[in-house]
């Protein structure tokens, strides 16, 4: 099991330790070049209005907000960052020393400059003109109330601070550092999940932790931010590396054990779920819906993206024509047929005209390549949104003013769903989700899933092995669609009112950017992704805990894609096939390093890596 | 005999028996549309004509002309924005979904130092001047805009399957997009006011001057760019490196540096094209860029991607086609409210083009691992 318990970091070699390197011996145009773009970050965010409009949410009582927060973030990374050192095989690596925490020093002390130039800026040039969030309250903010010079100096010595701790983090053990991390995201964590923990608290009669934990205004008490930091840390301390044997146990488990330890673990995640919506208020399930269905959303594009390799970006046109065509059916008020369907009789039509839409959309572009298809089915996600607005159509559509009176779900006569009680809601897309997870995890494991992931990887070799690659990428996309097509027929009920302006490509994106966050092709991640990404940060009109940063979340989403491309494109929480083939090569060169090589191969064919034996 | 499959243009499964159906029934309302509209320009009364459409009005001559000069002019603006996507799908074989936002920038850029240069004064005195300054400034902060996009998100990926790069490339459009919208603010935002020669439709061809203003410097961007291209060194070294970047290596190219000046290149026809935006519409927005971007992506592809001149034709059909289609082909059918299916127009070509004839008008130029 040594070889296995990381698999996701290839090169991660017992590397000799070399003495630490002297304090000053610093490649220093690469501490400038590191330290000069956290100082551009640090300018550009400052800029972007995010602390102005972050101040009011505390995270500790007096002393943090989420404003001052976002500011200090950066040194601290550019001085945790500049001590890295990459591991490569018979090369030393020193020892962390004196060197690490005066690099991180400078890195900070010039990420801090950036803010310090903009503070003299800012109070001696009016750039208002273009810069919208050029303004006195951004140089008051900076400067804690006093002159600019004051700014200028308090930011340097704050960024030297943080990089300096950011250096220093550098020295500390595994585990320690797993502690000093623990402690920080468990207060930052309690902060950011405020108004759910004290909403459930309320539900179950416990607002007496709550009151301790939480100042009235908001945020958490420092005694009670010092306390529960000091638990948490004692805890990671105490629990060192427990998680991580389980992880390790229960990927080692084969045959009937696993499956029944993943049964428990789902009849557990299924019951918090359950129980958990009883205790909460209207805001929290309105949350947890809104999380839901996107989650929805996501599994159907995961059949799309992640098991069949076929990126669709046109993804919410399904979303569209579900809730359209629910819409139709059920609503009194439909301009041109007016069926009146109760709300389940209606879903079965709505899965056919889905189906029947990803049959007519998929069809044309399923042979072009896989770029070229991207851009038309955005094409299309685009096309079917304005034929939805148009004049034209607007006799069966209502063009801008949409499809209004939409009934609520009628669940066989036994309840009424509709988005007055988000609870229900949420219990009729648990259901669904429910559905769709079973769906997805039975086609993953069948025939056609493993044809799907053939396609993926090598679509000459799949197309050579006797996979109809047509009809099976065919297939993928119209289980996506009809995957899309729930939540559209739940958000049509949910909301009671469809219109074009719903349906924008940015939910596609946002969309897309949720599994690409959780890790194509695992449903275990993208389910994950879909309730960080929605419920912390919100979906494209839905706000998320984090409301103060409705405004910027999209710059967040798109941030996040780049960096989870460039750093980890198999996602936070990849499944193992899938990171194979991303990392391939330098698998095959670990593989050949530890001298695993097949002699008998011809010399250059590596062994199996070894995450070969856990799935 | 040959076998089955190669044989192309057979049907073989229920996809290609739709295929060939979707073909032929875009082919058909085409046909009929045009027909439609020649009908009805004969003799407003041709029962075929109403039969087709009982409401038709038809189009004066000088509504047709003045479609296709709007066409036209548009059609130039997404050519030179077309080049960009042209020619680094031609030197990396990937979609840099971001390109249109290079040209929202070049946009923004515009507006802003106009109205600096109108709050100085230099705007009303000097125009032609401060057009110069203006496509200088754009054209400047576009190339360093690709270039740096081009080092921060697209380097670290090069050799990674096609669609990584593709994804990145939709992050930085969007992160882009909303930077703006957090630093500049949401609304939109208008350039000021241009002189009335630029306005007034100009006895010359019935033609507003804006319009000449955009045919012309698209047409002189073009020639500037043809001419680095085919006449330089560095020009030279951008085909090699299309042609076959490893052999370009051996032949002591700086891959590098070239793909660098490819994403200049391209980032400054975005910006001079962002200034022809300004110039036409006077008014810009965060999503400037994402209509544009993806009809002279299309533009490309209509062309036939990595291909020069088929990017400005590309330009040119989608033009024309997305100003005119709709009145020539959709309103003689019957279709209400045309105007508002441009954009559907648009992606139509496309599709249809895609459809039709996948490797474009001139055929397309690949990277070589992406011949096959």
């Amino acid at each position: 099991m040594t070889d296995t318990a990381s698999p996701l970091v290839p090169g991660e070699a017992k590397a000799l330790l070399a003495p630490p390197r002297p304090a000053l011996s610093h490649d220093w145009r690469r501490i400038v070049r590191i330290g000069s773009i956290a100082a551009l970050g640090q300018a550009f965010i400052a800029l972007s209005n995010m602390p102005v409009r972050l101040d009011e949410r505390l995270i500790v009582k007096p002393v943090l907000s989420l404003g001052y927060l976002v500011l200090l973030f950066l040194p601290l990374a550019v001085g945790y960052r500049q001590g890295h050192q990459t591991v490569r095989e018979g090369v030393p690596v020193f020892r962390p020393g004196l060197n690490e925490v005066v690099g991180g020093f400078s890195c900070g002390l010039i990420a801090g400059g950036g803010l310090a130039v903009l503070a003299v800026l800012l109070a001696n040039f009016d750039l208002r003109e273009p810069l919208v969030n050029w303004s006195p309250i951004l140089l008051d903010l900076l400067a804690f109330g006093n002159q600019a010079w004051f700014a200028a100096v308090i930011w340097l010595a704050i960024g030297a601070g943080m990089g300096t701790v950011g250096g220093v983090l550098r020295l500390l053990g595994p585990t320690s550092r797993r502690a000093v991390v623990t402690m920080a995201i468990a207060v930052a964590g309690a902060a950011v999940l405020e108004s759910l923990v004290v909403d459930l608290a309320e539900g179950m009669g416990l607002e007496a932790l709550t009151d301790r934990l939480y100042d009235r205004r908001g945020g958490v008490n420092w005694n009670s931010a010092l306390g529960l930091a000091g638990v948490c840390g004692i805890l990671a301390v105490a629990g060192r590396g427990r998680l991580r044997q389980a992880r390790s146990r229960h990927a080692e488990l084969q045959g009937a054990k696993r499956t029944q330890a993943n049964a428990g673990l789902m009849a557990l995640a299924a019951a918090t779920l359950i129980v958990l919506p009883l205790f909460a208020g209207k805001l929290t399930n309105e949350l947890l819906a809104n999380v839901g269905l996107f989650v929805l959303l996501a599994l159907g594009l995961n059949v799309v993206v992640g098991l069949a390799g076929i990126l669709d970006l046109g993804y919410v046109a399904f979303f569209a024509v579900g809730s359209y065509s629910t819409a139709v059916l059920t609503a009194a008020t439909s301009p041109r047929i007016a069926p009146e369907m109760p709300w389940l009789v209606a879903l079965i039509v709505v899965v056919i005209i889905t189906g029947l839409a990803g049959l007519f959309i998929g069809a044309p572009v399923i042979r072009m390549r896989g770029d070229y298809l991207a851009i038309v089915t955005l094409g299309f996600g685009e096309i079917i949104r304005l034929l939805f607005l148009s004049d034209w159509l607007s006799g069966w559509f209502g063009g801008s003013q949409g499809i209004t009176m939409i009934p609520a779900a009628d669940i066989f006569g036994l309840t009424e769903v509709s988005g007055t009680d988000p609870r229900r809601v949420f219990y009729l897309v648990l259901v669904f989700c429910a559905l769709a997870i079973y769906v997805s995890w039975r086609l993953e494991r069948s025939r056609m899933g493993r044809a799907w992931m053939a396609v993926r990887e090598d679509e000459t070799v799949a197309e050579a092995m006797g996979i109809n690659t047509v009809n099976v990428k065919l297939l993928a996309f119209v289980v996506g669609a009809v995957l899309g097509s729930f939540s559209g027929a739940i958000f049509a009920a949910k909301v009671g009112s469809v219109f074009p302006a719903s349906f924008l490509i940015l939910v596609s994106i946002v969309i897309l950017v949720v599994v690409i966050f959780g890790g194509m092709g695992n449903i275990v991640g993208v389910i994950a992704g879909a309730a960080v990404l929605i419920g912390v940060l919100g979906g494209p009109k839905q706000p998320g805990l984090l409301i103060e940063f409705s405004e910027f979340k999209l710059l967040i989403y798109g941030a996040l894609l780049i960096w989870m491309m460039l750093a980890r494109p198999e996602g936070l929480m990849p499944s193992v096939r899938r990171t194979r083939e991303l990392h391939q090569q330098e698998m095959a060169q670990d593989a050949w390093l530890r001298g695993e090589v097949d002699d008998d191969g011809g010399g250059n064919r590596p062994a199996g890596p070894p995450v070969a034996t856990q799935s | 005999m040959v076998p089955r499959t190669l044989r192309r243009g057979t049907p073989r499964t229920g996809v290609d028996w739709f295929l060939t159906f979707l073909r032929v029934s875009a082919l058909t309302v085409v046909a009929l549309g045009l027909l439609a509209f020649i009908a009805q320009e004969i003799d407003s009364d041709n029962p075929f004509a109403r039969w087709a459409n009982p409401d038709a009005t038809g189009l004066t001559g000088e509504q047709f002309w003045g479609l296709v000069v709007s066409g036209v002019s548009q059609g130039a603006m997404y050519g030179l924005i077309a080049l960009g996507y042209s020619m680094v799908y031609g030197v990396l074989g990937f979609i840099n979904f971001a390109h249109g936002e290079v040209f929202m920038v070049g946009a923004m850029t515009g507006m802003i130092t106009s109205n600096k240069l109108a709050d100085a004064g230099m705007w009303e005195s000097n125009f032609i001047g401060s057009l110069v300054l203006i496509v200088v400034v754009s054209v400047i902060v576009c190339s360093l805009t690709a270039v740096i996009m081009e080092r921060v998100a697209y380097r670290p990926l090069r050799g990674q399957p096609r669609l990584i790069p593709l994804i990145t490339s939709i992050g930085v459009s969007f992160f882009i997009q909303n930077a703006s919208i957090v630093l500049l603010g949401p609304a939109a935002k208008a350039y000021p006011d241009v002189p009335d020669w630029v306005k007034t439709k100009h006895t010359f061809l019935q033609i507003e001057g804006s319009r000449i203003l955009v045919i012309l410097v698209a047409a002189a961007s073009m020639i500037c760019l043809w001419y680095v291209v085919e006449r330089t060194k560095s020009g030279r070294a951008m085909r090699a490196v299309a042609e076959d970047s490893e052999i370009a290596a051996l032949m002591g190219i700086d891959v590098n540096r070239t793909i660098v000046k490819v994403f200049a290149l391209g980032g400054a026809m975005a910006g001079m094209a962002g200034i022809l935006w300004g110039i036409l519409f006077r008014s810009v927005i965060h999503s400037t860029g994402f209509l544009p971007g993806i009809k002279a992506f299309s533009a490309a592809v209509v062309g036939g991607i990595g291909h020069l001149g088929g990017a400005m034709t590309g330009g040119l059909t989608i033009g024309v086609a997305e100003s005119v289609g709709p009145l020539v082909i959709l309103e003689p059918l019957g279709v209400s409210g045309v105007s508002q299916l441009r954009d559907a127009v648009a992606f139509a070509v496309l599709i249809g083009v895609l459809l039709l004839r996948p490797s474009g008008i001139f055929g397309e130029r690949l990277p070589a691992e992406d011949r096959t």
